[in-house]
């Protein structure tokens, strides 16, 4: 080949790859464009405030309703639900790999732990429906157990693999000589463990929740199939919800073209979008921190 | 006595980490007997090579198979020439400024944005504004946005273990910056960069959400799997039997059996990513 040609190869391929790297700003910015162009559309019809502090989500009834507090607390009801499961059993599990774990073990449960993270959540939900829903109404003695608890439960096993790989990730990290000081003054494994690792790895192990927590908030078909979807305000765990995921997925489906029960649904998917977005920001600025007290 | 008693607390604390780690690994255990057990009585060649028939209670899952290898394929010739071009230009040409920022902050914010929103901006983008309908292609792409910030980092972590003392032997011979990536960079970054795009596109065959407004039907009549037709997939298959048919109870050997196949799909590319891994671990460390 030419030199010439050989060098215009070589322009023309660094505009490309800088196209490709500039499509990725495109895609995040017509996305928020999206979510602000209709729920702007929506808050032309109902006042912000009536949205953001509206007990009642009835977007179909004569005079309809568009209250997101109802499908907020919802998620918020399930996320708390699980992480209560899963940032003990995610730490623990952490700790075992990281601390106690022979390397056969280790080599063991990694797979194990990634192989559950593979699991797609359509099925996860379909074993809500099918395994967790009897079981919890036997227990419970209910009619049926596609509530908050089945949820939130199925979520904990969804960001357990999350937690877990960021949490162990940071107690790997944290100076050997942190604990040969700890077990040179006589402390034992576990105190060391307590007192000095978890503390040395907390914003690590706070990254990992947080990452866990915005994965929990988005997820979909397990929320959707699991918990039942009744638009009502939530009192327990028992109580059956019915979260901002599950309603974009119920009502998208139904929704009449650009009506202000479309454009309502972007305005969920707005929050939506806002929560987690905070959530895996948290997530990373405790990261960072993390890594630069560690890089000293 | 005092240390026999540490003795014992170190042996109930230690307990204690074991019992969730065997929690943990018990719920993958549930996960798969559950549906090994059960849907293992389907799984026969006419279930895998028939359409379904009479109202999806007989038959196989022939559409939802060709729907969801179709709609893979889809995501994967979208994904894998942009993420890996973007993942060349972070890593190889960008300099550390404020637009370089930029681009990582939105990498690592689309990777956290949820599935359902991608639905929604597939349903914008492609299905009405673009006026694809719902379509396999419009869901294609939508699973291939979706794709292409965990394919941009994981191919940028992969051309990142590559020294630079690789590239810079290319450029001292006299090849151009682009001869060097296409002819020493990426061929020596090809075992890690398949890894991350072959877990990828596993995630996204098991994905539901993005694809329920953007093609996904409830049943059709043929197996074509026409790019500008609506199609049935895997998890949308499983998810409509589960819950949206009208005799359910009289399903759910047909949704074990199509959960099993799901699984044993995704699992099967998750194993191949372990074993290009794997194997590349091994040559990298007799080298």
């Amino acid at each position: 080949m030419k030199y010439k040609t050989r060098l215009s190869l070589d322009i023309l391929f660094k505009i490309v790859f800088k196209g490709t790297g500039l499509l990725v700003l495109a895609l995040l910015g017509g996305i928020l464009a999206m979510l602000v162009y209709n729920s702007f559309s929506f808050f032309m019809d109902v006042k912000p405030l009536d949205f953001i502090t509206g007990m009642e989500w009835s977007p179909t009834a004569a005079i309809p309703k568009y209250g997101m507090l109802p499908l907020v607390l919802s998620t918020t009801l399930v996320t708390f639900g699980a992480m209560f499961i899963a940032i003990p059993l995610g730490i623990g599990t952490a700790a075992y790999i990281a601390e106690y774990a022979s390397p056969r073990v280790k080599n063991l449960l990694k797979p194990a732990i990634e192989m559950l993270a593979a699991v797609p959540s359509v099925v996860i939900g379909f074993l809500g429906i099918v395994v967790l829903s009897p079981g919890i109404a036997d227990l419970a003695d209910l009619s049926n157990g596609l509530n908050a608890l089945n949820g939130a439960i199925l979520l904990a096993v969804m960001a357990l693999p999350t937690i877990i790989t960021i949490a162990e990730d940071a107690i790997h990290a944290v100076p050997k000589t942190y604990k040969e000081a700890s077990y040179a003054m006589g402390a034992t494994k576990w105190q060391t463990l307590r007192k000095i690792i978890i503390p040395a790895a907390a914003p690590g192990i706070i990254a990992a929740v947080m990452l866990g927590v915005g994965r929990a908030i988005g997820e979909t078909m397990t929320v959707l199939m699991a918990t039942g979807n009744a638009s009502i305000l939530p009192t327990s765990m028992f109580d059956s919800v019915k979260t901002m995921t599950a309603t974009i997925a119920i009502e998208m489906g139904e929704v009449p073209y650009q009506t202000t029960h479309y454009f309502a649904l972007y305005a969920i998917a707005t929050v939506l979008f806002l929560m987690t977005l905070a959530a895996n920001m948290l997530g990373e600025y405790f990261i960072n921190r993390f890594r630069k007290y560690h890089a000293v | 006595m005092l240390f026999k008693s540490s003795k014992i607390s170190a042996v109930v604390e230690w307990g204690t980490l074991l019992i969730s780690t065997v929690l943990v690994c018990f719920f993958l255990v549930v996960v798969i007997w559950e549906i090994v057990s059960k849907g293992a009585g389907q799984l026969s060649w006419d279930f895998i090579t028939k359409v379904p028939s009479a109202g999806m209670t007989k038959g196989g899952i022939l559409t939802p198979i060709i729907g969801t290898v179709m709609l893979t394929i889809l995501t994967a010739l979208f994904a894998i020439p942009f993420g890996v071009c973007c993942a060349i230009y972070l890593n190889e040409y960008a300099e550390d400024n404020w637009l370089t920022r930029t681009i990582r902050a939105s990498i690592r914010n689309l990777s956290g944005v949820p599935s359902i929103i991608y639905g929604l901006f597939g349903l914008a983008l492609f299905v009405q504004a673009l006026q694809l309908g719902t379509s396999l292609l419009a869901a294609g792409l939508t699973l291939g946005l979706l794709s292409l910030p965990y394919i941009i980092t994981t191919t940028e972590e992969a051309l990142m273990r590559i020294p630079n003392s690789t590239r810079e032997a290319a450029l001292a011979v006299g090849a151009t910056k682009f001869e060097t990536i296409k002819d020493v960079v990426l061929p020596s970054a090809m075992p890690g960069i398949l890894t991350g795009v072959v877990l990828t596109l596993s995630r996204a065959a098991g994905e539901t959400a993005p694809i329920l407004f953007t093609g996904a039907a409830f049943y059709i009549n043929n197996s074509n799997g026409y790019l500008n037709q609506e199609f049935m997939a895997l998890p949308y298959h499983l998810y409509m039997l589960s819950t949206q048919h009208q005799s359910i109870e009289e399903v759910r050997p047909i949704a074990y059996g199509t959960a099993l196949v799901l699984i044993i799909v995704v699992f099967f590319m998750n194993l191949t990513a372990f074993y290009i891994r794997f194997k590349y671990r091994k040559s990298a460390t007799e080298m």
